[in-house]
């Protein structure tokens, strides 16, 4: 907003409401005009979608509302329907999210625009129903576009730039909160008005690939090599279509930024591709997602007190991973070591996180070391103090010589 | 029901090309023809991975003039529910959506999503095209497989009876159920003409003879349909709002025509090779009872 009145007049007319993640996700597709909504209940998603059916039954909203059998069936309506030429929004999570995980694949590689909210929750077995992000870390490499909230004006803001973003590179979009910890917890909203919206999200113009008029035969049976058509065009293969949506993720990394920018103009909160905090002059910083990226800020303000530069980057951005971005933020603070702390884990390795971060840095030839730290598994609580812990440790770990600066992985407050 | 169709009023229009990949004498291909026929230009299709996903042709050839979104194996009724879901959204309100599986994607794998499509009565029609297993990846058995048949994961025949799956859809209560054969194109053709008239879930049935799979040569698919039906193996019937009628060569039984014996139609075919006399046996009774079923029910004179 570029004059102080037109920002004024603007707050006048917007709400700032107490919700949950849930319910600001629930917002937030009201204000996008969403015309096909498909979904099938899970702990902790349940509340957006009953939230949604209370609209529609306020008749808030005009949506057709499909209430399938399974996850499975909820995304598929979505890729339908969405095939057809209609804005689809869908919420799973956990075992629902990995029911989906064939689907998440078809909608990626048919470029269809859809939006997913993820209440992030543990995977069974054992059963759990409690946040962590092993779920939709999981499903990193299905071809969707992964954006982490650390709270729930985030994950309203979010989902409208998504749909935006979705449509702008023909790539779903899943956008990622951590479940009960924000999901159930109420929280300050500022929602913008439905015209602020309209102005910055415009009417869906259907993306229309399936229609009688122009009959066309979508994701048939795609060899590897190019292949003539009947007219002697010359058409890709699976290899070409599956490299556009590769590309179309590198020009992702762009559109976030821009829409995030612009989102800022709108509203007065401007989004990136990473979340900083007090990372300037960091010898030692925190890299997370989600909500841990907002509880370390205590953490981080004690370490300061007591003299330890500490600093956090929050990756907003996991998929497609922002590598350059991320290397250069770390390079820009001058700091001397990273503390990866996540709620997921690759089995066998280390966190997701960790490796992706670890790549980028030796691709741009940031030498500094980063530590893995797993927390939180399965609800487990992390507690401010452990945070607090974790990071003392890596700092110890700066003065060292680059060679012995490699720690194991360590789990945080594992009771083994 | 309007006059039945024959060939001088059968429509020219074909939504179906030569030249597809259909195998020899394949009785899907005719199946899929005529049902186009009378389904007409504004239908989309949906349809997952099958021997019509073959038939229909690899990108960027096609063999069809009617849209068709592919999709996951277990995905038809789910698919075809977000077609018609966007299609209401958007006010397009006269085209008709059609799932089109084989037995394999409707009685197995698909059959949870084709439940819940049911039970919400989406306005959709369903076509199961049932050539008795997975004829597309090799002939593996499916629970559509009848009793006795060779198959590559029933080297012995199978040992079960084969899964009925028109009364599985009848047990849904929905508005509309046709078993239809390609032995009888024009009554096929009329079946889902009828079909195309009805609002909510409607769920075709075609018994496929399957030239390769099943083991006779492609220059008797239309006779090994006939002969299904004759002997009672594939009954003809329609359920409108729950009414159950016979139709064509099986009301003609349940007037009191002789039924065929199982025996030659099993024998015309090298899957049920080496078949035993008391699999034979066996199958001649799952066929007398039903029609013992048929007779108690009051379905005939």
């Amino acid at each position: 907003m570029s004059s102080a009145t037109s920002q004024k007049k603007n707050q006048s007319i917007r709400e700032t409401r107490i919700m949950t993640a849930n319910y600001a996700a629930a917002e937030a597709v009201k204000l996008c005009d969403v015309q096909v909504i498909s979904a099938y209940p899970i702990t902790p998603q349940s509340p957006v979608v009953e939230k949604l059916m209370e609209f529609i039954e306020q008749g808030e909203i005009d949506v057709e509302f499909v209430t399938v059998e399974s996850e499975h069936s909820a995304i598929t309506v979505c890729i339908s329907a969405s095939a057809v030429g209609a804005r689809v929004f869908t919420a799973s999570c956990a075992n629902g999210l990995a029911l989906m995980h064939e689907q998440l694949h078809w909608a990626a590689g048919s470029r269809l625009p859809i939006v997913m909210a993820i209440p992030n929750r543990a995977v069974a077995a054992p059963w759990n129903i409690l946040n962590d992000q092993q779920d939709s870390i999981s499903q990193r490499d299905t071809g969707w576009i992964q954006i982490y909230c650390r709270n729930s004006q985030e994950v309203l803001d979010s989902i409208i730039q998504a749909y935006k973003l979705a449509e702008d590179v023909m790539i779903p979009v899943m956008v990622c909160y951590d479940g009960y910890v924000l999901s159930h917890t109420l929280m300050p909203v500022e929602v913008p008005t439905a015209e602020e919206v309209k102005s910055f999200l415009p009417d869906y113009v259907p993306h229309t690939i399936l229609d009688p008029d122009d009959p066309k035969n979508i994701n048939p049976v795609t060899l590897a090599d190019p292949r003539v058509n009947a007219e002697g065009v010359l058409c890709h293969g699976y290899f070409e279509i599956r490299y556009l949506l590769q590309e179309a993720h590198m020009r992702a990394i762009e559109s976030v930024a821009k829409i995030g920018t612009e989102y800022g103009r709108l509203s007065g909160r401007e989004y990136g591709i990473l979340d900083h905090y007090r990372d300037e002059d960091a010898d030692l910083l925190m890299v997370s997602m989600g909500s841990l990226a907002s509880e370390a800020m205590d953490a981080v303000d004690r370490l300061r007190d007591e003299g330890m530069k500490v600093g956090i980057i929050h990756v907003r951005l996991y998929r497609p991973f922002p590598a350059e971005v991320v290397a250069r933020a770390v390079q820009k603070t001058g700091c001397r070591g990273i503390a990866v702390i996540e709620k997921n884990v690759s089995y066998g390795y280390e966190g997701a996180l960790c490796s992706d971060l670890k790549a980028a840095l030796f691709d741009y030839d940031v030498p500094v070391f980063a530590h893995s730290y797993i927390a939180g598994l399965g609800g487990r609580d992390v507690k401010s103090s452990e945070l607090y812990d974790a990071l003392k440790k890596s700092c110890a770990y700066c003065d060292r010589p680059r060679d012995k600066q490699r720690k194991d992985q360590e789990w945080l407050n594992c009771r083994i | 029901m309007s006059l039945k169709t024959t060939t001088l009023t059968l429509p020219e229009e074909e939504y179906a090309l030569q030249g597809n990949r259909a195998c020899m004498g394949c009785g899907l291909s005719i199946a899929y023809r005529h049902g186009l026929k009378a389904l007409g230009k504004k239908t989309i299709l949906t349809v997952p991975a099958s021997c019509l996903t073959v038939l229909q042709g690899m990108y960027p050839i096609s063999s069809m003039l009617i849209p068709c979104l592919n999709t996951a194996f277990e995905t038809t009724a789910a698919s075809a529910s977000g077609i018609k879901a966007a299609l209401r959204a958007l006010g397009k309100d006269d085209i008709t959506v059609v799932g089109w599986a084989g037995d394999g994607g409707t009685s197995d794998i698909g059959i949870q999503a084709l439940s819940g499509a049911a039970e919400r009565n989406t306005d959709f029609i369903y076509v199961c095209y049932d050539n008795e297993g997975y004829m597309n990846t090799g002939t593996q058995r499916s629970g559509s497989t009848p009793l006795g048949a060779v198959t590559t994961t029933t080297l012995m025949g199978k040992s079960e009876h084969k899964k009925d799956m028109p009364q599985i859809m009848a047990a849904h209560n929905i508005p509309y159920i046709a078993t239809v054969s390609p032995s009888y194109p024009l009554e096929l053709y009329d079946k889902f003409k009828f079909a195309k008239d009805i609002k909510g879930t409607r769920y075709i049935h075609i018994l496929i003879p399957c030239p390769p799979g099943w083991g006779f040569d492609p220059r008797y698919t239309v006779q090994m349909g006939e002969m299904a039906v004759k002997c009672g193996m594939f009954d003809l019937y329609e359920i409108i709002d729950g009414v159950f009628s016979f139709y064509g060569q099986t009301l003609r039984i349940a007037k009191g025509k002789k039924r065929e014996p199982v025996e030659p139609y099993v024998r015309a075919q090298s899957r049920f090779k080496g078949i035993s006399d008391e699999r034979i046996e066996a199958l001649q009774q799952w066929v007398d009872k039903k029609w013992k079923l048929y007779e108690d029910m009051g379905y005939c004179e």
